[in-house]
């Protein structure tokens, strides 16, 4: 299988199904794992490099979960397809920054694997909308699967080891994509986050660590790893991501409500330039296309499904761009590209 | 107080973090907390950020152990070097820098022992300490929640652990 085939599937953290999907876009959780008799991944010779990926290689094909996925080598993978598996949330910005690694991954994007990324392995489950539980029991199964075969660096009274001593203990990440346009418009954003810091709960972009965050989109996740056990931490992190989405919804009703006619301008203005733009670049339509997001959650735009309004999010991704159109776009190619898209996509939608 | 990041706008979000050894202080505006996120680790790579930054965080050293330099024997990193990357080298690191890192890590965590998971392959002797130490944090917890109820029952559950344990090694002596 190609990776070019997963163009033709919607990516999972933008399939737009699952409880409270229209502000949770995706549910993410991942264990950080070493493996015993090795350093870290900074300190490895290019020979045990090597035996890395073939342990964690051989370890998968003995896991009923992951037996059929795909297993890619960094070195065989362009700068491209790197982006573009950044963009579908299945590598993260430090792995595809490497030469050395692989990623190991499942046809439907729910599993994946990568390899020498700070940890040696790091395991990933994702869905759709919000249901951090069930990625905790499909992750819960594969790493037991994996143990199987490898053996993890586990301490005593420290648990799992970790290269930074911020993920030690369960090694175990849960993390929300977020879609918070209201809070964002209402200015309460940032008292959110005030309050979430005090919760242990760090905020970050669209794409990960070190990204920014752009159209409204807020990656949250957990910061505490040790001394509670897995459902523990999802537990409590479930709780406050619930409380946000009280939140998002209370701002949304207050915008309707109270000061529609500010509000309803700027949505329709955001699908005015959407569908009128001959150049646009990722920023502003990932930012515009949030407002329309609303919109149409709002019931204010009729007639355009979240569905394509996911699509078009991940297909105005540079990397997307080029991997549709088959060519290497300079970036102001990508701007027509991306405008000519969204024109297409939002032709039948009127404004009223 | 002006933002750290553009230092423009008035600073409206407050962050205190144990960055490695040091304890850092990150003072953002609204705009620039939204852009960029409230995870402090990630303005770590700005350096000209980390100047000025207070560094109460240097008791965590004391004067002796930052002249020996010690180095592990598993990767031969030493502390300083874990300072600068904030990596450690390997799974040895967390002994040979445990006095250290201790105190390190239950600043971030609030905690030094870990619960949860583990795996298959470990002996039944370190399985059984284990279970008893989270069946004693378990306890702990109920009582704090003053769940006096379900506090007689994790009490329950570690006497007769004991218990089965005591007779274990009777047998074996025997
Ligand atoms: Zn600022
Ligand atoms: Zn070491």
């Amino acid at each position: 299988m190609a990776l070019e085939d997963l163009l033709k599937t919607p990516c999972e953290w933008l399939k737009g199904t699952g409880p409270d999907n229209d502000i949770v876009m995706s549910s993410r959780i991942r264990l950080a794992r070493n493996l015993n008799g090795y350093p870290f991944s900074t300190k490895l010779t290019k020979d045990e490099e090597k035996a890395i990926i073939e342990e964690v290689h051989e370890a998968s094909l003995a896991s009923p979960f992951i037996k059929d996925a795909m297993f890619l080598l960094s070195e065989d993978l362009t700068d491209l397809d790197k982006q573009f598996l950044l963009e579908r949330h299945l590598i993260s910005l430090d792995h595809a920054s490497k030469q050395s690694g692989a990623v190991c991954l499942t046809k439907n994007e729910t599993i994946s694997i990568m390899v020498l990324e700070e940890d040696h392995l790091r395991t990933q489950v994702l869905s759709s909308g919000f249901d951090l539980h069930k990625c905790w029991e499909t992750i819960n199964k594969v790493d037991t699967q994996m143990e199987e075969k490898l053996s993890f660096a586990f301490h005593n009274t420290l648990g799992y080891l970790t290269a930074c001593p911020t993920n030690v203990g369960t090694g175990l990440r849960a993390s929300c994509m977020m879609h918070l346009p209201s809070l964002v418009l209402s200015k309460q954003i940032a008292k959110v986050m005030q309050a979430l810091i005090k919760l242990n709960i760090a905020a970050r972009g669209l794409y990960g660590e070190g990204t920014e965050a752009s159209g409204n989109f807020f990656q949250f996740s957990n910061q505490v790893t040790l001394g509670q056990n897995e459902e523990e931490i999802i537990d409590n992190f479930e709780r406050v991501i619930k409380q946000i989405i009280e939140n998002e919804r209370e701002a949304r009703k207050t915008l309707t409500d109270k000061k529609q006619e500010r509000f309803f301008d700027q949505i329709w203005r955001a699908l005015g330039v959407l569908k009128s733009a001959r150049l646009i670049n990722s920023k502003e339509a990932t930012s515009l296309l949030s407002m329309v997001r609303l919109g149409v959650d709002c019931g204010v735009i009729q007639g355009l499904e979240r569905e394509n309004l996911n699509e078009l999010l991940i297909f105005c991704q540079p990397a997307h761009l080029q991997k549709m159109t088959h060519r290497n776009l300079s970036s102001s190619e990508r701007d027509k590209e991306r405008a000519h898209l969204i024109r297409k996509t939002l032709r039948s939608v009127e404004i009223s | 107080m002006l933002c750290n990041v553009c230092g423009l706008e008035e600073a409206t979000i407050h962050l205190t973090e144990i960055i490695n050894t040091k304890m850092v202080e990150l003072h953002l505006c609204e705009q620039c907390a939204y852009e960029k996120g409230t995870d402090v680790k990630q303005y770590f790579n700005f350096s000209e950020l980390l100047e000025g930054l207070s560094e109460a965080g240097e008791m965590l050293k004391s004067p002796s152990e930052k002249k020996e330099a010690v180095r592990c024997k598993g990767c031969g990193i030493s502390f300083d070097d874990f300072g600068k990357s904030g990596r450690l080298g390997c799974p040895e690191c967390y002994q040979t820098f445990s006095k250290q890192l201790l105190p390190l890590i239950k600043r971030i965590h609030r905690a030094t022992q870990h619960v949860g998971k583990k795996p298959s392959k470990i002996s039944g002797e370190v399985k059984f300490h284990m279970e008893l130490r989270e069946l004693h944090e378990r306890l702990r917890k109920l009582v704090e929640q003053e769940a006096f109820e379900d506090a007689a029952k994790v009490r329950d559950l570690i006497k007769q652990l004991e218990d089965r344990a005591k007779k274990g090694t009777e047998k074996h002596g025997s």
